[in-house]
């Protein structure tokens, strides 16, 4: 009992860690159900067929082919587009720096629901209505991943002594070596957190893509479509694969912070 | 070597001249484009003739009389948007601040990797995730029949459909959003300045209310509107987990949006949306921050 | 020392039975024996990783004992909070409230405690302190020594049974130090309060503390008021932690109950029998640096004690006010002497023949089992 009082915030705060972690447990359950009818979901047998035969409905998987490509193309334009910014807004002093922070703030701030409808209005005023579609959820994704992508290089940029590139220079090293040999490989940590981070922004995204994907039907949209009428436990086999690939991208990236910090002592 | 000089950092660490406006010009074109000026287009879209359609085009008449009749038709869906916003946010803030509390000071040598846990579940699809929580509450499932059992819940009550699950879907959606904010600040308080309220006499809850909670209120503030208006936009959670009567402003803007006569509905509540959160944020960093804050 | 059951009743000040304190694999503190009188300055003086922290924190109550007892004024606190106990602390930097101003900084304790006339017993207290002027700055804007100050003052308004002061001024510079050393003194006198003084630092102990108890590896070493413990050390520890020492091997030839007599490479020595902390056999024979006499080949030396010939200089380092030498001994060993620079002897050259010598009321003789290096590598 004593025990239980000492440690009660910690018992607490794993309780909470684990009410994070249940749904996620049912979701690689599920992926190995062998349901018996398609209407009512929950766990009737084992097999490994729906990891055999992820694409046993076909319009899930162009769904995921559609997410997969945008996600790529979105995260590589919003990458490349938001490191700029983050160097401009870290290194550089310019008229009009204070207001191009508060610009990338906002778009965080603002509720996806709000910035979707007015994209789509902007769209539908410009002409496009006809034609939203692959373009128009590349360019909502780009817009709201850009943001995120600003401020994980910047809060990188910002925590970086520039010392390194003073000695970089003092040691004959021209403006640019200074910037590929030291500063790049200092900085890319965060320019491929940030990449990861917009990837499953774009990925995960529902309420904007949905205001304007005309007929295009995203991953995220495929499963709201059959969520009604009965998902497909390959749903789930998806879910899992995105929660393993992401994790070992994330435990790799932390496995080796804490060697370097280890060869640093 | 003269020449590097002059293009070298000088004191003040940031360097003048052309190339910033050069780096920065995607980004500003890219949301000026397509974040600011759509913001625009909203607030036309809100005043346009009602008269209008898609078909016959639609006219800027400043008619505000569309933000009455959007507030007359909807102000329960607007209402009941802040209300699971902020119950979501509030039940985030209580388990997050416990979580991250946690972490920061009960956790040792295994925080990063406790931190990275609080995050991974959320690299599962939110839909996919969401719909997890549709089977745990489901109406047979073991969660209903388990409190059944202990009466806790009647024979013929539910959790799914109801407040109770949107509400939870909610605030296990956001709750990253919550802790990862709290964390930063509460990590940062110096364990003596506990240690020192309660050599002065503090016990363990005045302790917290006196020195803990009004040191991490930076995340309190960040992490309660990383949450609040995401929560109270989002309509997954009410759609997914609720029933016809939970349906929230959300589900409302995104119906009249793609309603080919309703798009100045549409922009009215998103306007009176967005206005609300504004008001509120700036009541309540007003009210927790100007005195307390550091 | 009186045994645990009879500890406290009637005991005024604070006092220690049989202290243990364990971390995993690590005996921090091992069987301490404490008392401190109600009123005095005590200091615990010890290397880093000693137990005098670790000892502080579980008279604050900040540590949970593994075993043993405190007790306080004739009460057990042992398991009492730390909020439960007439103790208060001075942090190592501080732990001021980023988040209030100084004089609510000041204020934090009696609030919780709810005692009346807050607002004229702060403004008494930062007079105390010389701080008036700085009631309503938060500790941000205060320099280090104003800072510190606010600390103790923050500690002192309580009228704790015990101010504990957590190597208080560790993170002052010098000059700062020295005053606030000063000042620190004056108001433990002013006030009357008992302090208890955590330091690693030999010289800040010596100067501020009545008692000093030297602590090693989890135990007290030895205790006594500090001129006891320089001039009459009872380890090698003490000998070579508080100040220095030069330590020779010797083998007692004769104890009698004055003085006792030992064999040094040849030479006899006398040593007074209270400055004698070992039983017989062999011993380390010691002398402070400044107690030994130095003079050239064959000159007088005005010292009672035998003369001891065949140094030669082999370091001279001046400082001004003396002078300090490395003389190296026929047997081997090099000695060191501080010689004041009166202006009456000369000042030796590297090379020098030079006789020593001592008065032996000076000399002290230790345990020849101990580690004759023990605390020279820890002092600062």
């Amino acid at each position: 009992m004593r025990w239980v009082r000492e440690h009660v915030i910690a018992l607490i705060g794993g309780a909470v860690l684990v009410y994070l972690f249940v749904p996620i447990f049912l979701v690689v359950l599920m992926s190995f159900n062998d349901p018996a009818t398609r209407n009512v979901y929950r766990f009737d047998g084992f097999t490994l067929d729906n990891w055999l035969h992820p694409c046993a409905d076909p319009a899930m998987c162009d769904s995921l082919a559609l997410s997969i490509e945008i996600g790529l193309l979105a995260t590589l334009v919003a990458t490349v587009i938001g490191t700029l910014a983050a160097f401009a807004l870290v290194r550089w002093d310019f008229a009009g720096r204070s207001q191009s922070n508060l610009l990338i703030f906002l778009p965080m701030a603002a509720p996806e629901i709000v910035m979707g409808s007015s994209l789509l209005t902007l769209f539908v005023q410009g002409g496009f209505a006809g034609q939203l579609g692959f373009v128009t959820i590349f360019i909502a994704h780009v817009m709201f991943c850009l943001s995120f992508v600003v401020v994980t290089v910047r809060s990188r940029l910002a925590g970086m002594n520039d010392t390194l590139e003073q000695a970089a220079s003092d040691l004959y090293a021209t403006p640019q070596q200074t910037f590929w040999r030291v500063t790049f490989p200092l900085v890319l940590p965060g320019i491929l957190g940030a990449a990861l981070l917009s990837f499953s922004l774009s990925f995960d995204d529902f309420i904007i893509t949905n205001l304007n994907s005309g007929s295009e039907v995203t991953f995220p949209m495929y499963v709201w479509g059959v969520a009604r009428v009965g998902l497909p436990m390959q749903v789930n086999v998806v879910g899992t694969l995105m929660l393993v690939i992401s994790l070992v991208i994330v435990l790799t990236g932390e496995v080796n912070s804490r060697r370097r910090a280890r060869a640093l002592v | 070597m003269a020449e590097s000089r002059v293009a070298a950092p000088a004191d003040s660490g940031r360097r003048r001249g052309l190339t910033a406006y050069v780096l920065m010009a995607p980004a500003v074109i890219v949301l000026g484009l397509f974040f600011v000026i759509p913001f625009y287009s909203l607030v036309a879209a809100s005043l346009y003739d009602p008269g209008g359609s898609d078909k016959a085009g639609w006219d800027v008449t400043y008619h505000f009389a569309n933000y009455w009749e959007a507030i007359k038709l909807y102000k329960g869906q607007l209402l009941r948007s802040l209300l699971y916003g902020g119950a979501a946010t509030l039940i985030c803030l209580v388990l997050g601040y416990v979580l991250a509390y946690a972490i920061a000071f009960k956790s040792g040598r295994w925080k990063s990797l406790l931190l990275v846990l609080v995050i991974v579940p959320f690299f599962t699809s939110f839909l996919v995730r969401t719909l997890s929580w549709q089977l745990i509450l489901a109406d047979d499932g073991w969660v209903v029949d388990a409190l059944q059992f202990v009466h806790i819940l009647g024979q013929d009550d539910k959790l799914l459909a109801t407040d109770f699950a949107v509400i939870m879907g909610l605030a296990y959606n956001f709750l990253p959003f919550m802790v990862l904010p709290l964390f930063a600040s509460i990590d940062k308080i110096d364990p003596r300045l506990i240690e020192a309220s309660s050599d002065l006499y503090s016990n363990p809850i005045t302790g917290f209310f006196k020195v803990t909670w009004p040191l991490s209120l930076p995340g309190v503030v960040s992490g309660t509107l990383l949450t609040f208006i995401p929560a109270t936009g989002d309509y997954i959670n009410a759609e997914l987990l609720g029933n016809t009567e939970t349906t929230v402003i959300g589900k409302v803007i995104q119906l009249q949006a793609t309603n080919a006569n309703h798009p100045h509905i549409a922009a009215a509540l998103s306007m009176i949306l967005m206005f609300l959160i504004v008001a509120m944020v700036l009541v309540y960093v007003r009210r927790v921050g100007t005195e307390e804050l550091l | 020392m009186s045994s645990p059951a009879e500890a406290g009743s009637s005991y005024d000040g604070l006092r220690i039975r049989a202290l243990n304190k364990s971390f995993a694999s690590f005996h921090a503190v091992k069987e301490l024996d404490l008392d401190v009188p109600r009123g005095s300055f005590f200091a615990l003086l010890g290397p880093s990783g000693c137990g005098k922290t670790t000892t502080l924190r579980m008279v604050a109550g900040l540590e949970a004992p593994t075993s043993g007892t405190i007790t306080l004024a004739g009460q057990d606190i042992t398991d009492k909070k730390p909020y439960q106990r007439p103790v208060n602390t001075v942090f190592q930097n501080y732990a001021l409230f980023p988040h209030l101003d100084i004089f609510e900084n000041v204020a934090f304790g009696l609030r919780r405690r709810k005692v009346s006339g807050v607002e004229a017993k702060v403004k008494d207290m930062l007079e105390l302190v010389e701080l008036e002027a700085q009631a309503r700055k938060k500790p941000a804007q205060l320099s280090g020594g104003q800072q510190q100050r606010v600390a103790l003052a923050r500690a002192l308004i309580n009228e704790p049974e015990v101010l504990l002061l957590d190597e208080p001024l560790g993170a002052l510079d010098l000059k700062l130090r020295r005053a606030m050393q000063i000042e620190i003194k004056r108001i433990q006198t002013e006030v009357g309060l008992t302090f208890i003084h955590v330091t690693h630092d030999q010289e800040e102990a010596m100067t501020m503390a009545d008692t000093v108890a030297v602590m090693n590896a989890g135990v007290i070493e030895q205790m006594g008021t500090p001129s006891e413990l320089y001039e009459n050390p009872a380890s090698t520890f003490v000998a070579n932690f508080l100040g220095q020492s030069n330590l020779i091997e010797g083998t007692v030839q004769s104890s009698g109950s004055d003085v006792v007599t030992v064999d040094m490479h040849g030479i006899g020595v006398t040593i007074p029998a209270h400055r004698a902390h070992t039983d017989g056999g062999k011993g380390w024979i010691g002398i402070r640096p400044e107690k030994v006499l130095i003079g050239a080949a064959g000159a007088e030396l005005d010292a009672p004690g035998n003369t001891i010939p065949g140094g030669v200089v082999s370091d001279v380092s001046f400082f001004g006010v003396s002078t300090q030498y490395l003389v190296k001994m026929p047997w081997g060993q090099e000695l060191m002497v501080f010689a004041q620079n009166t202006g009456r002897d000369p000042i030796f050259r590297t090379g020098e023949s030079v006789e020593l010598s001592w008065r032996p009321e000076y000399a002290f003789l230790l345990d020849h089992a101990q580690d004759v290096k023990a605390g020279a590598e820890e002092a600062s």
